[in-house]
C-alpha cells in the first residue's frame, strides 16, 4: 500500500479509495443493522407485560425475566456507587493535584492496567476476594463490587480527559476573584467538565449493565429476586448466557437479548441527548 | 506627595534560571489609572501578576524583593493569597466568563466568599452590573449563557464581577487586545469611571491607550523599568533616548 | 485558617482516592498469584506454560493450547480488523461527508457498547450455522471466534486512529495537496504515516480486548484444549479456559486455572508496557518533545 508501482494512475488510484472507504464505512454501519436488527426483530415478538414483569419458571424455559431485570439493576447500582466517587475523586486529583512524580505515574500506569485486565480475571479476583475471603459469598454484593473494580478505570479516564480539557482561563478568572483552590474546582471546573464525566459514568454503568464474565462467579445464578445484598442474583447477561449455551429456550434468549440491547441504546442514546443540551444551555448556543 | 497604595522596591523575578525582572522600584498612587507599556517580553504581565500572586500556581517561580500593598508585604507567608485576591482583582486579556448564567458570573466572586443571601446578590449584581455599563444590554436575560455574549460585552461583564467583590486594586492584562474598536472605547470610558473607585494598573500595547486612560506611565524594557512618571510627561518629552524610540515606535 | 485546613483535607481525599487504583491493581495481582502459585509450583512454570495436554482428571495442566489459541484468534481478528478500522478512520477522518459522519460516529459508539455477550449470542445462533453451511465442520472454529472478535475490536482500534489521523496538522495536509497531489496520495504519504503511532496505540489497545474477551469467544470457538491443526477447528482461549471450568474445578484444578489468569495478566502487561514505550518514543520523536 505505502508504495504502490505506477500502473494505476493516480487519478484512478483515488476513484479506486473512494469507492474502497465508502464501501468500509458503510460496512460498518450493515454490520450494526444486522445484528442489531436481528435481535431485536427475533426479540421484540417475546415482549409481552408476562415476560418482562413475571418470574421465570423452571430455569427459564417460559416465563418472565423480572428477576434478572432487578438484579440487573441491583449490581449495577452497587457498582456505581463505588465506582463513581472513587472515579471522578481520583481524576480530580490526577487532572489538578497532581505533578510529575513517581507515585502519578505508579498511579496512571495501575489505572492504565486495571482498564485492560481481562474482565474474568476481575471474575476471578472478585471470586477468591469477596466471595471466599471477605466471606460475601455468591450475593449481589459480591458482583456488583466486582464490577466496580471493573467500571473504576472507565469513568476516571473519560473524568480525566474532560476536566483536563477545561481552559485554563475559567480558573485564572476564579482564582483571580480570590476563590480558592478548591473552590474553584468545584464551582467552575467540575460544571464545566459535567458533560464529559457524565459520559464517563454511562460508560461504566454501559459496563457494569453489559457484563458477564466479571460476575460469572461472583453473583450466583439464582432465579428468585435478590432480597438483599447479601443474596445470589441473575442479571441479564448472565440469564441470556445460561439460555443461549445451556439449550434452554431459545425464543426466551431471544427476547432477554433484546431486552439487553434496548437498555444499552436507550441509556446511551438518552445520555448523549441530555449531555448535549446541557452543554448548549452552558455555552449558550 | 501622593497617596501611595502599593509599594514595589527591588523586585527581582525568575522562571527556572531566566531573570525576568530586574531591580524594579514602583509607586502606584491610589485611585488613578497606572499604564505599564513595553514591547512583548519585556515583563510587564510578569509584573502584573506578581501584584495578586497569580504567578505562584507557576512552580518554577521565584520572587525577591519587596511588594507592599497598604504598608503589608504581600508574599509574608501569613498572608492569605484568597484574601489579596480579592482586594487585587484582575481583568484578562481574553475575554473569560464562566459557563454559567450572566447572572452567576458576577455573583460568583460574592457567593466564593461566603454570601448566599437572594436579594443581596441580586442588588450587588445589578449595581455591578450598571457601574460595568453593562446592565441596559443584559438585564432581559441574566440567565442566559455568558458565554452567548459578544467579546466586549463578556469583557465587561469581566470587569463587573470584579467589581463585584469590590477590590482595591483591579489589575488589567491587555483587555482590550482582543476587542473591535468599538468595544475598545466602551472600555476605555469605563475604565475613566472607575478610576474615581479603585486603583487601576492597566497592561497596554496601544500608547494611545495609555496617553487616553492613564495619569502615570511606567515604561519596561528586558525586565527593567526604564522610565517612570506622570504620562504626559514620558509622551511629550521622555528622559531616556530608549523611551523615545519606543514612544516614537522607531522599536516593538 | 478554617478554609486552609479544608483545602488540607480534600487534598488528601481526593489523594487516597487516586491511591486506591494502586491498591486494586496491587490485590488483584496479589490474590491471583497467590491462588495460582501452588499449580504453578507443582506443575512447574514451564511445564504448565508449554505443556500441550490440558486434563483436569488426570492432573495434568499445560495450557500452551490456549495460548495457541488466544493468540491464534487475536492475531486472525486483527488481520480482518487492522485494514478495515483504517480504512474506517481513513474514511471518517478525510473522506466521509458531515451528514455521513453525523450517523458512523454513534454507529460505531453502538457497536462498542453492545454487551459481548450478545456477540457471542448473535455469533451462536447465526454465524456458528453459517459457517457450518459454508465451511464444513460443526461451525464452532477459531475462524467463527475471529470474526465475531473483528467486529468487536472494530470499534476499539477506528476511533483510536480517527483520533490520530485528526491530530495531524492541517499544514502537512495543503502542503502536499499543493504540490499537486491527489487527496488519496496526500494520505497514503503524509497523514497516515505521521498517524502510525497513534495507529498502532490503538491497534494494541485492540489485540488487549481480543485477548481479554471471554464470553463471545467461549460461545463459538468450540473450546478443545488442543491446538487446531486449521483455522476451520474449534479451539480453546485462555479467558474461555477460566470461564468453562471454574464452576466445578476443586484442588489443583481450581489453583490452575488461577495460574491460567496469571498467563493472561503476563500477556496484558507485556502488552501495556510495550504501549507505553510507544507513546513515550513518540513523544520523543514527533515535536522534540512538546506534543
Amino acid at each position: 500500500m505505502i508504495s504502490m508501482p505506477r500502473i494505476i494512475s493516480p487519478h484512478h488510484a483515488q476513484k479506486i479509495m473512494n469507492v474502497v472507504l465508502w464501501g468500509v464505512g458503510l460496512l460498518a454501519i450493515v454490520i450494526l443493522i444486522i445484528i442489531i436488527g436481528y435481535i431485536l426483530w427475533n426479540g421484540l415478538p417475546q415482549f409481552s407485560l408476562e415476560f418482562i414483569f413475571g418470574n421465570p419458571v423452571g430455569s427459564g424455559e417460559s416465563g418472565g425475566i423480572w428477576p434478572m431485570i432487578v438484579s440487573t439493576f441491583y449490581v449495577t447500582f452497587i457498582a456505581l456507587i463505588v465506582a463513581t466517587p472513587l472515579g471522578v475523586l481520583a481524576a480530580i486529583w490526577l487532572a489538578e493535584y497532581a505533578g510529575e512524580s513517581i507515585l502519578v505515574k505508579a498511579i496512571r500506569f495501575a489505572a492504565e492496567t486495571l482498564a485492560s485486565i481481562p474482565s474474568i480475571v476481575f471474575g476471578l479476583f472478585g471470586l477468591t476476594f469477596f466471595v471466599v475471603f471477605l466471606q460475601m459469598g455468591f450475593s449481589v454484593l459480591s458482583g456488583g463490587l466486582t464490577l466496580a473494580l471493573m467500571a473504576i478505570p472507565t469513568i476516571l479516564r473519560t473524568a480525566e480527559v474532560s476536566i483536563e480539557a477545561v481552559p485554563q482561563s475559567y480558573k485564572e478568572g476564579s482564582l483571580a476573584l480570590g476563590a480558592s483552590k478548591w473552590q474553584t474546582i468545584y464551582r467552575v471546573v467540575i460544571p464545566a467538565a459535567i458533560p464529559g464525566i457524565t459520559t464517563g459514568i454511562i460508560l461504566g454503568m454501559a459496563r457494569a449493565i453489559e457484563e458477564t464474565a466479571a460476575i460469572l462467579y461472583t453473583v450466583g445464578a439464582a432465579l428468585a429476586i435478590p432480597m438483599s445484598i447479601w443474596d445470589p442474583a441473575r442479571p441479564l447477561p448472565l440469564h441470556l448466557y445460561i439460555l443461549a449455551t445451556e439449550g434452554v429456550s431459545l425464543p426466551n434468549a431471544y427476547g432477554t437479548a433484546a431486552v439487553l440491547v434496548l437498555i444499552i441504546l436507550i441509556i446511551t442514546i438518552s445520555t448523549n441527548y441530555l449531555v448535549e443540551k446541557y452543554t448548549k444551555k452552558m455555552m449558550g448556543r | 506627595m501622593e497617596n501611595i497604595i502599593i509599594e514595589v522596591k527591588e523586585l527581582n523575578t525568575y522562571f527556572d534560571e531566566s531573570h525576568i525582572l530586574k531591580d524594579v522600584y514602583l509607586d502606584i498612587p491610589r485611585n488613578a489609572v497606572t499604564s505599564l507599556i513595553g514591547p512583548s517580553g519585556c515583563g510587564k504581565s510578569t509584573f502584573l501578576r506578581t501584584l495578586n500572586r497569580m504567578n505562584d500556581v507557576i512552580p518554577t517561580f521565584k520572587k525577591e524583593g519587596t511588594i507592599l500593598l497598604d504598608g503589608k508585604e504581600i508574599y509574608d507567608p501569613d498572608v492569605d493569597v484568597v484574601d489579596l485576591r480579592k482586594r487585587v482583582g484582575m481583568v484578562f486579556q481574553k475575554p473569560n466568563p464562566f459557563p454559567k448564567s450572566i447572572f452567576e458570573n458576577v455573583a460568583y466572586g460574592l457567593r466564593v466568599h461566603g454570601n448566599n443571601d437572594k436579594k443581596d446578590l441580586e442588588r450587588r449584581v445589578e449595581a455591578s452590573l450598571k457601574e460595568a455599563a453593562l446592565w441596559d444590554e443584559v438585564k432581559d436575560k441574566l440567565d442566559d449563557s455568558a458565554m452567548g455574549l459578544s467579546g466586549g460585552q463578556q469583557q465587561r461583564l469581566c470587569i463587573a464581577r470584579t467589581i463585584a467583590v469590590e477590590p482595591e486594586v483591579i489589575l488589567m492584562d491587555e483587555p482590550c487586545s482582543a476587542l473591535d474598536p468599538i468595544s475598545t472605547t466602551k472600555i476605555e470610558d469605563l475604565i475613566h469611571k472607575l478610576k474615581n473607585e479603585f486603583t487601576i494598573i492597566i497592561v497596554t500595547h496601544n500608547m494611545q491607550q495609555a496617553t487616553r486612560v492613564s495619569k502615570y506611565t511606567a515604561f519596561f524594557l528586558h525586565g527593567e523599568i526604564v522610565e517612570k512618571g506622570l504620562t504626559d510627561k514620558i509622551f511629550i518629552e521622555p528622559e531616556d533616548k530608549r523611551t523615545e524610540d519606543y514612544i516614537t515606535g522607531r522599536f516593538g | 485558617m478554617a478554609r486552609n485546613w479544608e483545602e488540607f483535607l480534600v487534598e488528601k481525599v481526593l489523594l487516597l482516592a487516586a491511591i486506591s487504583s494502586i491498591i486494586i491493581i496491587l490485590l488483584i495481582i496479589g490474590f491471583v498469584i497467590q491462588q495460582g502459585l501452588p499449580a504453578m509450583e507443582q506443575v512447574g512454570p514451564l511445564n504448565f506454560i508449554f505443556g500441550m495436554d490440558w486434563s483436569p482428571s488426570y492432573d495434568i495442566y499445560g495450557v500452551f493450547p490456549m495460548i495457541v489459541g488466544s493468540l491464534g484468534m487475536m492475531a486472525l481478528a486483527l488481520i480482518f480488523a487492522v485494514p478495515l478500522s483504517i480504512f474506517g478512520a481513513i474514511f471518517l477522518a478525510e473522506v466521509a461527508p458531515k451528514t455521513m459522519r453525523r450517523i458512523l460516529k454513534p454507529t460505531i459508539q453502538t457497536l462498542a457498547g453492545i454487551p459481548s455477550v450478545i456477540y457471542g449470542f448473535f455469533g451462536l445462533i447465526v454465524l456458528v450455522p453459517f459457517m457450518r453451511i459454508h465451511f464444513g465442520g460443526s461451525g464452532f472454529s477459531m475462524l467463527t471466534a475471529s470474526i465475531i472478535l473483528t467486529v468487536m475490536v472494530l470499534p476499539t482500534i477506528l476511533s483510536i486512529s480517527e483520533d490520530a489521523l485528526r491530530s495531524i496538522p492541517l499544514e502537512y495536509k495543503e502542503a502536499s495537496l499543493a504540490l499537486g497531489a491527489t487527496h488519496w496520495q496526500t494520505i497514503k504519504n503524509v497523514i497516515f504515516p505521521a498517524a502510525l503511532p497513534g495507529i498502532v496505540t490503538g491497534i494494541i489497545l485492540g489485540m488487549g480486548r481480543a485477548i481479554g474477551e471471554t464470553m463471545a469467544v467461549i460461545m463459538v470457538a468450540g473450546n478443545t484444549p488442543i491446538i487446531p491443526g486449521s483455522i476451520l477447528e474449534p479451539a480453546r482461549a485462555l479467558t474461555s479456559n477460566i470461564a468453562l471450568e471454574m464452576g466445578y474445578a476443586l484442588g489443583l484444578h481450581y489453583n490452575a486455572l488461577f495460574a491460567t489468569g496469571i498467563v493472561l495478566l503476563m500477556m496484558i502487561i507485556v502488552l501495556l508496557v510495550v504501549t507505553n514505550y510507544i507513546n513515550y518514543k513518540r513523544k520523543v520523536t514527533v515535536g522534540g518533545g512538546y506534543l
